[in-house]
């Protein structure tokens, strides 16, 4: 149930800085998308459980596996970049089309000591 | 009464089907929609009350002296829909206006369990900054034009952060 660990070695934080560390160096915006759609064996689950209302397990864990995938490019991106941080990290969905959603993840890499 | 174009089914039998199932639906998944709320209320009254000690804050400035021994961002969602009679009832709604007590408690709850989950994942953390909410609709395809809501998607994100120990034992909780 528990989303996937998102970063080893590189920090993440939503905040405009790492607290307790210094910013040594910045790399500017870096960001990683997916875009993903559904089987359709979970939107006939999804349709079911829709009639008793209640949490979409299936869509959950997709949307949760997307954002992770989403990270991971973004944290590539920066490494790429030599950096060992990514600040203000911010999600977005949106969706494309029917059954098609964007995640998108973007922050600001940069090095910390 | 055997006409040409009689159907062979009775007229009784049509009128059940096409207006007793959906009213049975709408009782049945009604009860049991209600019973799965309130058994999630209860689900989110108790572990909220069992996470009470991690404070969440949606500042992203620190104003703390203790020294910052860990730092790390954490998210959490959850998609949650409602049933069928709330639905139903929120389309009757939207011919009058006005509040939509169906819709409001998804998202209550939505918001509600994302918060726990994302509390959840860092038992370890003193305190949760900079917490953030979005919210999407999740559309379901059904019909060629018609977009009903299936649910929506709440995602909480926020900066986990561990205070060194403090040298003296008994860490101060920082006031507010």
């Amino acid at each position: 149930m528990n989303p996937p660990v998102l970063t080893s070695d590189v920090i993440l934080t939503n905040l405009e800085s790492v607290p307790g560390r210094r910013i040594v160096e910045h790399y500017g915006l870096v960001a990683g998308s997916t875009v993903r759609a559904k089987h359709v064996g979970r939107d006939i689950a999804a349709s079911l459980k829709n009639l008793v209302g209640g949490e979409l397990r299936g869509y959950t864990e997709l949307l949760q596996e997307s954002r992770a995938e989403a990270t991971a490019r973004m944290v590539a991106q920066a490494k790429a970049l030599g950096a060992n941080a990514v600040l203000n990290v911010r999600f977005s969905t949106s969706s494309v089309a029917q059954g098609a959603a964007e995640l998108y993840a973007y922050g600001t890499a940069v090095k910390v000591e | 009464m055997n006409t040409g174009t009689a159907s062979p089914i009775p007229d009784w039998v049509v009128l059940l089907l096409v207006y007793g199932v959906p009213l049975v639906a709408l009782v049945v998944f009604g009860f049991i929609g209600a019973w799965l709320e309130r058994r999630h209320y209860a689900s989110i009254r108790a572990r909220e009350a069992a996470t009470a000690n991690l404070p969440a804050t949606n500042l992203r400035a620190l104003d703390d002296e203790r020294a910052v021994q860990e730092a790390w961002l954490v998210t959490a969602s959850v998609v949650i829909s409602i049933d069928y009679f709330k639905r139903f009832l929120a389309g009757w709604r939207k011919v009058f206006g006005g509040r939509v007590r169906s819709y409001e408690t998804l998202l209550d709850r939505a918001r509600r369990e994302a918060l726990l989950r994302l509390k959840e994942q860092c038992p370890s953390a003193d305190l949760i900054a900079n917490l953030r909410f979005d919210t999407s609709c999740i559309a379901n395809a059904r019909g060629r034009n018609r977009q009903t809501v299936a649910g929506v998607e709440v995602l909480a994100s926020g900066t986990a952060i561990r205070f060194a120990p403090a040298a003296t034992g008994g860490a101060l909780r920082a006031a507010g």
